[in-house]
């Protein structure tokens, strides 16, 4: 089976960390994994995504023309990448921040408030794992607590930093 | 981890010690890569070069005096390299030169292509030489061929492209290293270092007498035959009962792949071919392939460059359809999958179970 | 009976290809007096460039190899970061250094690369028969400004040597002529301090040398000789143009 997931927002979003995160975990968990980041004009300009595909067998294409699941994190994103969900995929948002107007009916949309939770958690910047924990919950494409190790295993030296983050994603996971 | 540094990671196992560059997109975490790992290392050397034709003449000197050196870049900045790779194949000079291609032509974009086929498997710059080209299809293949690059380099003295593109530079995915950086490399025999204890030597390409320069393109020629013999590589995927077979290197190939195990699954008999040096060409290979297959698809992401090659090796003989995208587009495995389909009903194929 | 001249031991016995007057034989063999001086020549690397000067490795009994026309910076760099132990020079002209070579050799020195560059200048392309260069004096009729250098139209001499001098790179530049016997002493001191400079790991020097070229400037031997003092030590005055080796005969 193969699943393919974009991640989207601005820079400093964290929305590549996100990808590498569920790339990395799927990779410890046996997966065939890709990640593939937009880059050149495009980062510099603000925006950043990244393509993460999962599969138990060989990945042809890092490209997702049509994912299954999209992340938008800014309203940019979810402009740019909600027609391109996979009839049936699931497109989440980052609630704090973006308003879907004429949401498709062909696909569900999961809303996380997650620039609020992290406000809460008194780590504005850990938003992205609050989304991650989330997703890491509604599509199962990996277990929590491999996203936790590779947490653990990006974030070496830094302790402080791990504690928030894992709260952060935590806090994501038990939103469902 | 991404493509680009896993050549980077790659070359130093490989004993590379001096890289030259200067940046362009989408190959510049590979020259961030050396700037971190390579350019502290005892004995090694790193530079940001002033353009990249200084960047090829530094590798020009640095090879001259016997290192393992490498040089990257990306389709306009190769353009600019073409000068110092003439010269290293007429000095007989060992390099690798890595091709993280774009679209063309001009500045064109920075996303994935590969319309330096012609460029790299035609010598690419002025005069009669060639180059090996080695063309990967993932972050795993990139490492794995950029160790091998600098082997073939030595073993036949000889420039060695590898030809990537931009989306392999820049994907990340699991990659194992299967060699641990020497502890020292022989210094090869023919390298300027002063002329302690021998005569001296020069490395040149000039000369004022024609039958020398003819001599020099007589035995650049063997050696490029016995390269043709022995260096040919190649890749095909369920081939032995297939109709149709899709002729593509690089990411197309992998793309295609995918495109192929659909077409399975509906029943369609497509094979592919992949040739992993697009010099030489695998055209002994694609003939035979032909021979057994109804007809072959060549599938590239230009308009048509590797398309020539297997034309010449068909000398006619078989059928030989072509589905590009060029500019940086990068095609969908439903995409080739429909154009897989659409030769294979128009052309009447049996469909197995 | 006492030697007192001969052929110095790293000039190999064959004989020049230049032309009478040329200058390019004179460096030439005070480069191998020199390196045979210094005890050196087991360490040289040299770097020739296209230009008349590409068949110097048929002279020079040392190891050389032949850079791409104004890519000697560049190529001499390689070798010297590749090699550190060698003794790296380059022999360059003025259209391979100060034109098609302008960006490497700015380059290199900025980066103070310890190596020589030994730059020839005759205010003309030689090999190809006497075309403008861009050290070509004002006025001065070439192949290609037939009715003499105009400003207005190609600029004036480019003075590379006092370019190069504001980098904090380069430690040494001096300008010499080989046109009279005390000349040629002086350029062979300046070649063997260039080389000094690099044995001491101090950064980039460069020794520019004006230099006849009789036959493109149609003028006999003496009469060029005599055209260096007269008109081109006007624009390219010669003397040290930069010295922080910190050397005795330092300024």
């Amino acid at each position: 089976m193969l699943i393919k997931t974009i991640f989207a927002g601005f820079g400093g979003q964290g929305v590549l960390s996100m990808g590498l995160n569920l790339a990395e975990a799927a990779m410890l968990e046996g997966k065939n994994v890709t990640f593939l980041p937009s880059y050149g004009v495009e980062v510099r300009g603000g925006t950043a995504n990244c393509t993460v595909a999962v599969s138990d067998e060989e990945i042809a294409s890092p490209v997702a023309s049509a994912p299954e699941f999209v992340v938008a994190m800014n309203q940019p994103s979810l402009v740019r990448f909600q027609n391109q969900v996979q009839s049936g995929g699931v497109l989440f948002y980052n609630a704090s921040l973006v308003n879907p107007q004429n949401p498709r009916g062909d696909i569900e949309l999961v809303g996380v408030p997650a620039g609020e939770i992290a406000e809460k958690l008194d780590s504005p910047k850990s938003a992205n794992m609050v989304m991650l924990g989330a997703f890491a919950r509604k599509t199962n494409i990996v277990s929590m607590d491999t996203v936790a190790e590779v947490l653990s295993t990006i974030l070496k030296n830094k302790a402080k930093l791990v504690s928030i983050n894992k709260k952060a994603l935590k806090a994501g996971y038990d939103l469902f | 981890m991404d493509g680009n540094s896993a050549v980077g990671e790659a070359a130093i196992r490989a004993g590379c010690q001096c890289y030259f560059g200067y940046p362009i997109t989408p190959q510049n975490e590979l020259t961030e890569y050396m700037a971190t790992h390579l350019s502290r290392r005892k004995g090694c050397s790193f530079i940001q070069a002033e353009s990249e034709i200084s960047a090829i003449n530094m590798v020009f000197g640095a090879s001259a005096v016997g290192a393992r050196s490498m040089t990257s870049s990306s389709s306009p900045g190769m353009s600019l390299k073409q000068e110092g790779i003439s010269y290293l194949a007429s000095c007989e000079l060992p390099a690798v030169i890595v091709n993280m291609s774009r679209g063309g032509p001009g500045l064109g974009t920075i996303s994935a292509a590969q319309s330096d086929y012609f460029q790299s498997t035609r010598g690419g710059g002025h005069g009669d030489y060639r180059t090996i080209v080695l063309a990967p299809s993932s972050v795993q293949e990139l490492a794995d061929l950029t160790h091998r690059a600098f082997d073939l380099a030595d073993k036949y003295r000889i420039p060695v492209i590898i030809l990537g593109d931009g989306m392999l530079g820049q994907m990340q995915e699991p990659v194992d290293f299967r060699h641990e950086a020497p502890a020292e490399l022989p210094v090869r025999s023919d390298a300027l270092r002063g002329a302690r204890g021998r005569p001296s030597k020069i490395v040149r390409t000039c000369t004022s007498n024609t039958s020398e320069m003819e001599e020099l393109n007589w035995s650049l020629y063997r050696r490029y035959q016995l390269i043709e013999k022995k260096e040919t590589a190649f890749e095909t995927f369920l081939v032995d009962d297939a109709e149709l077979i899709v002729v593509a290197f690089g990411i197309a190939a992998r793309i295609a792949k995918g495109a192929i195990k659909s077409a399975r699954a509906n029943g369609l008999k497509v094979g592919l071919a992949r040739p992993i040096t697009l010099w030489p060409f695998p055209s002994g290979r694609i003939k035979e392939l032909a021979a057994t297959a109804k007809c072959l698809l060549v599938f590239e992401m230009n308009m048509g460059q590797m398309l020539e090659d297997v034309q010449l090796a068909l000398q006619g003989q078989g059928e030989v359809f072509f589905y590009g995208r060029p500019g940086g587009v990068i095609p969908t495995p439903s995409e080739v999958l429909r154009v897989i389909s659409r030769h294979y009903y128009q052309r009447g194929l049996k469909k197995g179970k | 009976m006492r030697k007192v001249y001969g052929r110095p031991r790293f000039l190999k016995k064959r004989s020049f290809h230049y032309c009478a007057g040329c200058g390019h034989s004179i460096v030439h063999r005070l480069l191998a007096e020199v390196i045979e001086e210094m005890g050196i020549h087991e360490r040289v690397v040299g770097v020739n460039s296209a230009g008349c000067s590409v068949f110097a490795y048929n002279y020079l009994d040392v190891d050389m190899a032949e850079a791409a026309h104004g890519r000697g910076a560049a190529v001499a760099t390689g070798m010297k970061r590749a090699y550190p132990e060698a003794v790296v020079f380059t022999y360059q002209g003025d259209g391979d250094l100060a034109a098609i070579g302008t960006a490497e050799t700015i380059h290199a020195a900025n980066r103070g690369e310890k190596i020589s560059a030994i730059f020839i200048n005759n205010a003309i392309y030689g090999m190809t028969g006497g075309q403008m260069a861009p050290t070509t004096l004002v006025s001065m009729r070439t192949t290609t400004t037939p009715f003499g250098r105009d400003v207005m139209l190609e600029g004036h001499p480019l003075k590379i040597s006092e370019m190069l001098a504001l980098l904090d790179g380069v430690v040494y530049i001096e300008r010499t002529a080989v046109n009279s016997p005390a000349g040629i002493r002086k350029t062979k001191k300046a070649i063997r301090k260039s080389f000094q400079t690099q044995l001491d790991g101090k950064g980039f020097s460069l020794v520019e040398i004006l230099s006849p070229c009789p036959v493109n400037w149609k003028m006999g031997v003496a009469e060029s000789w005599q055209w260096i003092d007269k008109e081109m030590t006007g624009v390219f005055p010669l003397g040290i143009i930069k010295d922080t080796t910190g050397n005795k005969d330092a300024d």
